[in-house]
């Protein structure tokens, strides 16, 4: 494992693996009495949210405290280019306080890369989000989710998503989620299409290793796997698409459509879900949806990454430590 | 004013000669003059160049000094070999009166270390909607030539087309920074593979060849001249090949930075890659020196744009765009045109002092290394290969691409009117 966890085109595949089986392992926690491993004791981990977020910084908090480290929330909205609340000055303090490591969430593509590289602290970094460039937790969450579903949890450890056909549908140009999910499920062995309309996609995707189609119907009973990306509705402004409705009939997913999918399929998305544009009722709360175990997962995915990054060089809860006697 | 005898130089590069100085004005070119009574210079085999010119700088004074002042930017400006450098206007206040040019003008006339010759605002406060009193720049002592909005794009084009029009009463040249504003919205790096990947939001060449085709368009309605700033596309080479082929007169720059680095650099996140345009593709860059060594592309200019440590030492989004390159223009110019073979010194010298200069009308720069003409020189030590130490730069500012890069060619000597500001590498 490399110091830092900045993106999920980072990950070898060997890396991967091992925080999935290590997510298995710190998934049992969340079914003890007492959700609570030492792992983490006497550490300083610190959230730095410079940007909305409620989920994940929720899962990265609970994650920390079930590893027992000491846990500092610090929450910067709209602070991150002025010239007094500098991403610098803000991460010297936290280094000064004794920070061991720093969860990053940053409206700036890049910004978790520069904290972990520009010399500006020592503590290993994650990015919990930066910009519309990487978020890759969620894509160990997600390929988490789909290793549990599609091969089972015990079945599953040790192994990868070879062959697993995935389908992103949505808003590819402004979403790190699915960067970070087509690096990292084809560094599993899994085949992705993204699908969305021509302007929601970024120029140069043909060099990304997916494939890439306008047309849902058409990929719907290859797959395996169907993630709905959030679409923002300020998008409409700027004329990414043309009404709400033309995009939900092209590209939302509804019963009918579902109905298409093999039956093994699963759904998933990374929330918030807009209701009725992305994805009707019905499908969201289906027993094919996945968003809650999603949510879940989350947290053990979590653990599993800071456990690993803050110098794990055992199994996590198979070995209990001396603490734990 | 003391006589200077500089002994075996190449002149533009051509067999080695001695060039004597006698006050403001070079008095002698030849083999084997007479020293007497003169300083002498040991060229020893360095090239020697009229000074250079820089038709587009930024000294950032008035208005923020903690970036560069007029005194610190003319030093850094004779330390890269430039005797004249045209100041850009999105100073604070914008230079967009009489008052505030002359001002910048006042100041280069009172520190000496090159000429400053101010470009005036196209319109009122850089806001694109109402022209500057473009009249009264020019005739106020700064005689501004050169109207730029640079930084932003004069994209309305009934306010371009009149700009055009009202700067041919007294022979000015409109320069444009060609970048289509809602196109652009939220760029911060070249649009391609690379932006795609890092997730940074992507200044398509699009924006800029679209701009300058409808500008080279306007220039010939209106029947004047439109110089483009910092080309930075393959597109952009070609829109103005056309224009040029078809008799439209239009003169275009390049900035060093853009005939070296591209777009690969920004996977680093470090802002110090962060420029305006943007570094853009390998055959970008090609495209650009073949423009420049075939004279599509008229001149080099620098684009110098200094900004403080504190400016570019933060994440990506949050830094300033722009790079220092009035100490490395000439360096990065032999190591991409002249020791690839594509310009000659010859050349050099016509694209970094002679063009500049009659684009912007700085008369009395840009002439030809011979007797009777103004002594503005430059003296280049082309052999030499060192690692560029920002911490020696007479910029204020340090915001280099280059440090610790080895770069060819070093400048000794200037001269500006007979007078050395540079002297063995060290300002007098």
């Amino acid at each position: 494992m490399q110091r830092h966890l900045i993106s999920a085109a980072d990950l070898t595949r060997d890396d991967a693996v091992l925080i999935l089986d290590t997510a298995e392992e710190m998934a049992r926690v969340a079914d003890r009495p007492i959700k609570k491993l030492p792992t983490l004791r006497g550490r300083t981990i610190v959230n730095l949210f410079f940007e909305d977020s409620t989920r994940t910084r929720i899962s990265f908090e609970a994650a920390e405290k079930r590893l027992s480290a000491d846990v500092i929330n610090f929450t910067a909205k709209g602070s991150s280019v002025s010239k007094g609340e500098s991403l610098k000055d803000t991460a010297q303090t936290l280094e000064a306080m004794g920070v061991d490591a720093v969860v990053i969430r940053h409206g700036a593509s890049g910004a978790p890369y520069r904290l972990a590289n520009s010399g500006w602290i020592d503590a290993a970094v994650v990015n919990a989000g930066d910009g519309t460039h990487q978020h890759p937790t969620q894509a160990l969450l997600d390929a988490f989710t789909m290793r549990r579903r599609l091969i089972g949890p015990d079945a599953g450890l040790g192994q990868d998503l070879e062959g697993k056909r995935i389908t992103l549908v949505g808003d590819v140009l402004h979403s790190r989620v699915a960067r970070s999910n087509v690096d990292l499920l084809h560094t599993l062995g899994a085949e992705v299409t993204l699908v969305a309309p021509p302007t929601l996609l970024p120029v140069g995707i043909e060099t990304w290793p997916c494939e890439v189609s306008y047309d849902l119907d058409s990929t719907l009973s290859k797959s395996d796997a169907v993630m709905m990306l959030r679409v923002q509705r300020e998008r409409m402004n700027a004329a990414f698409f043309p009404t709400e409705r033309e995009y939900s009939r092209r590209y939302g997913l509804d019963g009918d459509r579902m109905a298409r999918m093999p039956e093994h399929a699963i759904v998933m998305h990374p929330g918030p879900m807009v209701r009725g544009m992305e994805i009707t009722a019905e499908v969201a709360d289906s027993d094919r949806c996945t968003v809650v175990e999603q949510v879940a997962n989350g947290v053990s995915i979590r653990m599993a990454v800071l456990y690993l990054l803050l110098g794990g060089n055992e199994p996590a809860v198979t070995h209990p430590r001396t603490e734990e006697k | 004013m003391s006589k200077i005898l500089i002994r075996g130089a190449k002149v533009l590069g051509g067999e080695p000669q001695d060039v004597l100085i006698d006050g403001g004005t070079i008095a002698q070119v030849g083999s084997g003059l007479a020293a007497e009574g003169a300083e002498v210079v040991e060229a020893g085999g360095k090239v020697l160049l009229p000074g250079l010119v820089d038709l587009h700088t930024h000294l950032r004074e008035p208005g923020r000094e903690d970036s560069e002042t007029v005194l610190t930017g003319t030093r850094a400006a004779a330390s890269g070999g430039f005797t004249t450098v045209f100041a850009m206007a999105n100073t604070f206040p914008v230079a967009d009166t009489a008052g505030v040019v002359e001002q910048v003008w006042r100041l280069g006339k009172e520190h000496g270390y090159c000429d400053v010759q101010p470009i005036g605002a196209v319109t009122v406060g850089l806001e694109g909607r109402k022209l500057a009193e473009l009249g009264a720049m020019h005739e106020s002592a700064a005689g501004v030539t050169v109207f730029s909005d640079d930084g932003k794009c004069v994209h309305d084009a009934v306010i371009m087309r009149r700009a055009l029009e009202y700067v041919k009463a007294f022979g000015g040249v409109v320069a444009q920074h060609a970048q289509e504003p809602r196109l652009t919205e939220g760029a911060e790096m070249n649009e391609g593979i690379v932006s795609a990947e890092l997730g940074l939001g992507g200044w398509p060449a699009v924006a800029e060849e679209s701009i300058i085709a409808r500008d080279v368009l306007l220039a010939d309605h209106v029947g004047s001249r439109v110089h483009i700033c910092h080309l930075s596309t393959a597109g952009s080479v070609e829109i103005v090949r056309w224009a040029k082929s078809r008799g439209i007169a239009v003169t275009a720059e390049v900035t060093p930075h853009h005939l070296l680095l591209t777009d690969e650099l920004v996977r680093t996140y470090n802002p110090v890659y962060k420029v305006n345009p943007p570094l853009r593709t390998e055959r970008d860059v090609m495209a650009l020196r073949e423009a420049l060594a075939d004279g599509t592309i008229d001149i080099v200019a620098t684009d110098h744009a200094p900004h403080p440590h504190e400016d570019k030492d933060c994440e990506w989004a949050a830094a300033a765009m722009g790079m220092v390159g009035l100490e490395t223009a000439l360096s990065v110019v032999q190591e991409t045109m002249v020791d690839t073979g594509l310009l000659d010194w010859a050349g050099v010298a016509d694209r970094m002092s002679v063009k500049p200069a009659q684009i912007g009308q700085a008369t009395g720069h840009g002439r030809p290394v011979s007797a009777g003409e103004p002594a503005n020189l430059t003296l280049v030590d082309t052999a030499y290969r060192g690692l560029v130490e920002p911490a020696g730069f007479a910029s204020r500012s340090r915001n280099t691409p280059y440090e610790g890069r080895e770069l060819p060619g070093r400048v000794t000597h200037t001269w500006l009117r007979g007078k050395a500001t540079l002297v063995d590498g060290k300002l007098t």
